[in-house]
């Protein structure tokens, strides 16, 4: 158990391109963080870097108490999670899982202890004499796991663990991993390109855009406050609507919806609204014409235009809609405001003013 | 799964027929002929032969010179065989290292492979010749008296060195195809659970070779067997004298320049079961120990 620092942790490759701009962060002990961005965005090098599978081009890796740059992966007390499982195809599961304890000179009686306590918590007792081929894909992740658990690591490290799952089993993995991370308490660091299992297993996010770090915070902190238009359309499914707004003499409008914001900040905007803070309002501002209903069962995705703007409206499974005009309002107070250009979050005071904002005047102006 | 199937009956033996026929003629024609000729004696100058039953494979068990062959033969497929895999699988570890530079490495690791047996052979010759070869010079400096198809010991060496030599391509390039083959991540897990080099080798990369290993074990114990034939006749000139030979050389010379067709076929039956039993044992006796991902 222990904590891991970066300080300006750079990767350049031999051939110039970098990978990873220096980033730094901290992750405290137990805590699990999560790495999420689309692919190539460096959350895997990076990853690798901390395993030492790569080298760090600069900067500094502390797991621990220890500066770990220059130490083999053996010598890190990691434990890493690949996305294939990489078993030892030829050993089976007990050997498998042993073979780290093996090769750190670990007594065999408390080796054989370990095994069957991992394989126990991971339901692995009746495959322990079975090679990883006669295994199913879930197993098979659950052999990978416990290999990473028998060695008590310091840190573990799972690079897409999940991907090559079907959907329900990596519903269950997620949660089985996440228990049991919760239950060893070791410091974790999770990559992963899918947005729901960034919310739903981490204790901290990573986002990370083209080798950059675009915003670390808790899951509620990214979904309600992202820093950029990129974490804003990257995280929640369906993502954030931005779309394009003005602002002007203390008001923002973007279609028939106009609201006082205190700033002093003239021209276009990015206005971002979660499609679940879209509400049907028979007297609301915006006008919305619905060309699509995508029916979860569970609730309702419309997808339409406002003027000439794509929009996606989020619905609870009560309301009744149908393809057509639609008038809608929004709760205002979880607005996001974007620079146009650079996509940055803008820091106004305009939630401040939308107390006196209330529904009747928004029906006035209906 | 689907089987898929010929509508007609005499399609599929239509289609395996060139390829039944080319086995028929090359192989159980001969080796029934070499079969059935074992039980007679010729005589040399093709005029008749007369039935003379085991006569001809109990020689063969009485003559000191052919256990003699026999065992050189014995020692010479254990020495190639065991070399060309060693050292191949040794520069393909260290080739499948490299990573700047590493297709002009291989290239030239592989270009042995294009040199025909009795080619390497007569290169063998010159750089072993007993008056200028620049082997012979170096030992020479080292204070070895080498002596090409003078002494029995120094003509087996070469033997066994141009055989390795020429076979050593071969097998690099089957055993780095097969450590390409090898998942980067199960490296990588190995890299974590284990720190030193040599255990990741005998413990994971060793025994995902296997295979390969395998197979190359098999390609090489009948190279060394038969293949070699080209560099033994090249390097002792086709007259061995009391120089080494392999079993299959003695087919050659007892047959061709002794005319003992009977006693030639007897011998070329011998080896024929021989192989049959070697491979038999290997396929039992390895195989089941190797692990076919």
């Amino acid at each position: 158990m222990a904590q891991v620092t970066l300080d300006s942790v750079r990767k350049i490759y031999p051939n110039g391109v970098e990978a990873v701009t220096p980033a730094s962060f901290a992750i405290k002990d137990g805590e699990f963080v999560v790495l999420v961005g689309p692919s190539g965005c460096g959350k895997s090098t990076l990853l690798r870097m901390i395993a030492g599978l790569e080298d760090i081009t600069e900067g500094a890796l502390t797991i621990g108490e220890r500066v770990v740059n220059t130490l083999d992966p053996a010598d890190r007390d990691i434990a890493m999670v690949f996305q294939n499982y990489a078993l030892y195809p030829h050993m089976t599961v007990r050997k498998n899982i042993a073979y780290g304890l093996k090769n750190r000179k670990t007594p065999k009686d408390e080796i054989a202890r370990k095994v069957d306590e991992a394989a126990k918590m991971l339901n692995l007792t009746e495959y322990l004499d079975r090679k990883p081929a006669q295994l199913s894909g879930g197993q098979r992740q659950r052999v990978a796991m416990g290999r990473a658990i028998v060695r008590d690591p310091a840190l573990f490290l799972f690079d897409e663990p999940l991907s090559n799952l079907d959907a329900k089993l990596r519903n269950q993995m997620r949660i089985e991993i996440k228990a049991l991370q919760r239950r060893l308490g070791v410091t974790s660091i999770y990559v992963t390109h899918d947005q729901v299992e960034a919310m739903t297993m981490a204790d901290r996010i990573i986002v990370l855009n083209g080798g950059r770090i675009e915003q670390i915070g808790t899951p509620s902190e990214i979904y309600h406050n992202p820093a950029s238009t990129f974490v804003a359309s990257f995280m929640g499914a369906p993502p954030m609507n931005l779309v394009g707004a003005e602002m002007q003499d203390g008001t923002l409008s973007f279609a028939g919806l106009e609201l006082p914001v205190s700033s002093t900040l003239r021209g276009p905007v990015t206005l971002g609204l979660r499609p679940e803070d879209l509400i049907i309002d028979p007297h609301g501002p915006l006008a919305m014409e619905v060309e699509l209903i995508e029916e979860l069962g569970a609730h309702r995705l419309l997808h339409g235009q406002v003027d000439g703007q794509r929009l996606t409206v989020h619905l609870a499974k009560e309301e009744q809609v149908a393809l057509g005009p639609l008038r809608l309002s929004c709760r205002e107070q979880n607005l996001c405001l974007f620079h146009p250009e650079s996509g940055k979050r803008m820091e106004t005071s305009f939630s401040l003013n939308l107390t006196e904002h209330s529904p009747d005047a928004a029906e006035a102006r209906a | 799964m689907k089987r898929a199937g010929f509508a007609s009956r005499w399609l599929p033996i239509l289609l395996l027929v060139p390829q039944l026929s080319i086995i028929l003629v090359f192989f159980y024609w001969p080796a029934a002929y070499a079969v059935k000729s074992s039980f007679y004696l010729q005589d040399p100058f093709g005029f008749g032969q007369t039935f003379v039953g085991l006569e001809n494979y109990s020689a063969l068990a009485g003559s000191a010179e052919y256990l003699k062959v026999a065992n050189f033969t014995m020692i010479f497929t254990v020495l190639v065989t065991f070399f060309s895999l060693a050292l191949a699988l040794l520069l393909a570890v260290k080739a499948d290292k490299v990573i700047r530079g590493a297709k002009t490495y291989r290239t030239l690791l592989m270009w042995v492979y294009a040199v025909a047996p009795p080619v390497a052979g007569f290169m063998g010759l010159i750089l072993f010749n007993q008056r200028w070869g620049p082997l012979t010079e170096f030992f020479g400096a080292l204070g070895w008296d080498f002596n090409l198809r003078a002494d029995y010991v120094d003509t087996a060496f070469a033997m066994v060195v141009v055989s390795v030599w020429k076979q050593v391509p071969v097998n690099f390039i089957f055993f780095l195809s097969g450590l390409q083959s090898i998942p980067k991540s199960v490296r990588e897990a190995a890299l974590i659970d284990n720190r030193s080099d040599s255990g990741r080798f005998w413990d994971v990369t060793f025994p995902l070779l296997a295979p390969t290993g395998f197979f190359l074990l098999i390609i090489n114990i009948t190279y060394a067997l038969f293949d070699t034939f080209g560099i033994i006749d090249t390097l002792v000139q086709g007259e061995p004298g009391n120089n080494p030979m392999t079993l299959v050389y003695k087919v050659y010379v007892d047959g061709f320049r002794g005319n003992d067709l009977g006693g030639s076929s007897a011998q070329s039956v011998v080896l024929m079961i021989l192989v049959l039993a070697l491979t038999v044992f290997q396929f039992r006796m390895v195989e089941r120990r190797i692990h076919y991902t």
